[in-house]
């Protein structure tokens, strides 16, 4: 059992009033807060060891190498990557899958397609369609179900010999359901198609296993994880990152550089052009060591609590549509009220100092689906409680009586 | 009545209000009193950019003056528009160009000029001054 308090004195920003209220901080899925572990990792960093790193011969240079290595590590062991240098370090998981799709120009041809979701945020589906426009590819989409489920007997039909890539997430970010990646990977890998796992709104709530899943590519973000804004990692297999080209070119991803040629530098430099974002990426380690302190499963049990409660009691109020009924959810709440707009409640509701999303959570596609303009999002992290449920669901009532 | 009589009776009638539930019950009144805008002008055309909810907003001239009308799909939008519409609509276009905001932050209004809010004020205000701006160029 997690001592919930005790949880909750780790991060110094749950304990404010917001407009006058306790601050209930349920957009959780957009960013998490960050423990106090986390903060000083910064601080430190800047304090003791800045330097650039991979270049310098002098101390400082070496430890902050070191570091920033050692953090890599962190990241390889906590997805369970064959190798450390499978783990780029990127700025975030819109850049790794950018970094895949824009790799994929190199090896597309007119004809060929790609496999998207419909359950995906724009991040996994806008790279893609530029591939597509540059290659002359097609873009091809799994259908979802009234209850926000891929259909897989779909999936199935849309894989073929012609199907090169196929890019979903693992977790949706405006439902909240967890999609079966698994078998999603196995049957892409059946017509020899490549997978990327968008895991942005994974990582927060499981350790995925990149070895045990045989992903090609596992792209997330460090920040929805209690680590930095600006980091994240793309895994790739080492295979496939020997076969896609350079990204960017800079310093740090060459080898030797002439005016005639210029010859790549090793994994998984030939990806980190420029200096990085050192103290991100050292600080990440930092989070995944906090997370991995609390413990997934005891993470897991609670959220799922949140999750359960949640979905109770906010049924209680009439009117109220969940969309996403799937039983394999994260802790996500995507909702609406009869006849209210999303941003009505939203704006009402902040006055009472609660902390939601409201919109299409650049999930478009989705929304048209259901004929929305958009939902409320309440994503709920272990540093949650069900009292402040409880302050939702009064909340969300106020607004629908000034509302309605 | 000129542009600073009306936001000056605006003002008064917020002040009357001690908190932001209050403030809040009056915007959405206001919504419900809003000058709608003709189905036939609930075109993407006049969809005003940058709201989270949808805001339509259409100008015509009536002699030396613009009249808007406006709808959006949100309550607490309306009332805002409500609010532009009562302050602009019936001037001319010259004073609209010219007039200040500054009643906005004297009514409690500020944090819906922040971009971050993404209900679009400050695209409704640029929009009615686009108006005002497009009719005094065709004078």
């Amino acid at each position: 059992m997690l001592d919930i308090q005790k949880i909750r004195a780790d991060f110094p920003i749950l304990n404010q009033k917001v407009n006058g209220k306790p601050l209930v901080y349920f957009d959780n899925g957009a960013t998490s807060q960050k423990p106090q572990v986390v903060i000083d990792a910064i601080s430190k960093y800047y304090q003791e060891i800045n330097a650039n790193i991979h270049r310098g011969v002098h101390t400082l240079s070496q430890l902050a190498t070191d570091a920033y290595e050692v953090a890599r590590g962190k990241v390889q062991h906590h997805i369970n990557a064959k190798h450390a240098h499978e783990v780029l370090f990127t700025s975030g998981t819109t850049f790794g899958i950018n970094l895949v799709a824009n790799g994929f120009a190199a090896i597309l041809k007119p004809g060929d397609e790609v496999i998207v979701s419909h359950l995906e945020h724009h991040s996994n589906i806008v790279p893609w369609q530029m591939l597509c426009e540059k290659t002359g590819a097609t873009l091809k989409v799994i259908p979802m179900s009234e209850n926000g489920e891929l259909i897989m007997t779909e999936y199935d039909k849309l894989l073929s010999g012609k199907t090169k890539i196929v890019a979903v997430n693992h977790i949706s970010n405006a439902l909240g359901i967890i999609n079966p990646v698994k078998y999603m990977i196995d049957k892409a890998h059946e017509v020899g198609a490549a997978i990327l796992i968008d895991g942005a709104q994974s990582v927060p709530h499981l350790k995925p296993d990149v070895q045990a899943l045989d992903c090609d590519f596992y792209a997330f973000s460090g920040h929805k994880m209690c680590g930095p804004t600006g980091t994240g990692v793309l895994y790739g297999k080492e295979e496939w990152l020997h076969k896609l080209p350079p990204y960017q070119g800079g310093g740090e991803m060459i080898k030797e550089v002439t005016f005639e040629k210029t010859t790549y530098a090793d994994l998984p430099h030939k990806f980190e052009a420029g200096t990085p974002h050192i103290a991100g990426g050292i600080v990440l380690g930092t989070a995944i060591d906090y997370l991995n302190s609390v413990g997934f499963e005891n993470i897991q049990k609670q959220e799922l609590e949140l999750l359960a409660y949640a979905t109770e009691r906010l049924s209680e109020i009439e009117g109220l549509r969940i969309y996403g009924n799937s039983k394999n959810k994260t802790s996500v709440i995507s909702f609406n009220i009869e006849g209210i707009h999303p941003y009505d409640i939203g704006t009402i509701i902040d006055k009472l100092g609660i902390a939601v999303r409201t919109g299409h959570h650049c999930a478009q596609p989705i929304m048209n689906f259901f004929g929305i303009p958009g939902t409320i999002r309440a994503s709920f992290s272990f540093y949650n409680t069900k009292e402040e449920i409880d302050a939702l669901v009064e909340a969300v009532k106020k607004a629908k009586m000034m509302l309605s | 009545m000129t542009i600073k009589d009306i936001q000056d009776e605006i003002v008064d009638e917020f002040s009357m209000f001690d908190d932001w539930m209050q403030r809040y019950e009056y915007i959405i009144e206001l919504g419900k009193n809003l000058p709608l805008i003709k189905e036939e002008y609930k075109v993407d055309e006049n969809l005003i950019k940058g709201c989270q909810s949808k805001v339509w907003l259409q100008g015509e001239k009536d002699n030396d003056k613009i009249v808007f009308t406006a709808d959006s799909d949100a309550i607490l939008t309306k009332g805002i528009i409500a609010i532009l519409i009562r302050v602009f609509s019936n001037q001319t276009p010259k004073d609209i160009i010219d007039a200040e905001m500054d009643f906005i932050d004297e009514i409690g209004l500020k944090e819906h000029l922040s971009p971050t809010r993404a209900n679009g004020l400050v695209s409704m205000i640029k929009n009615i001054k686009m108006y005002a701006l497009a009719f005094d160029a065709k004078k």
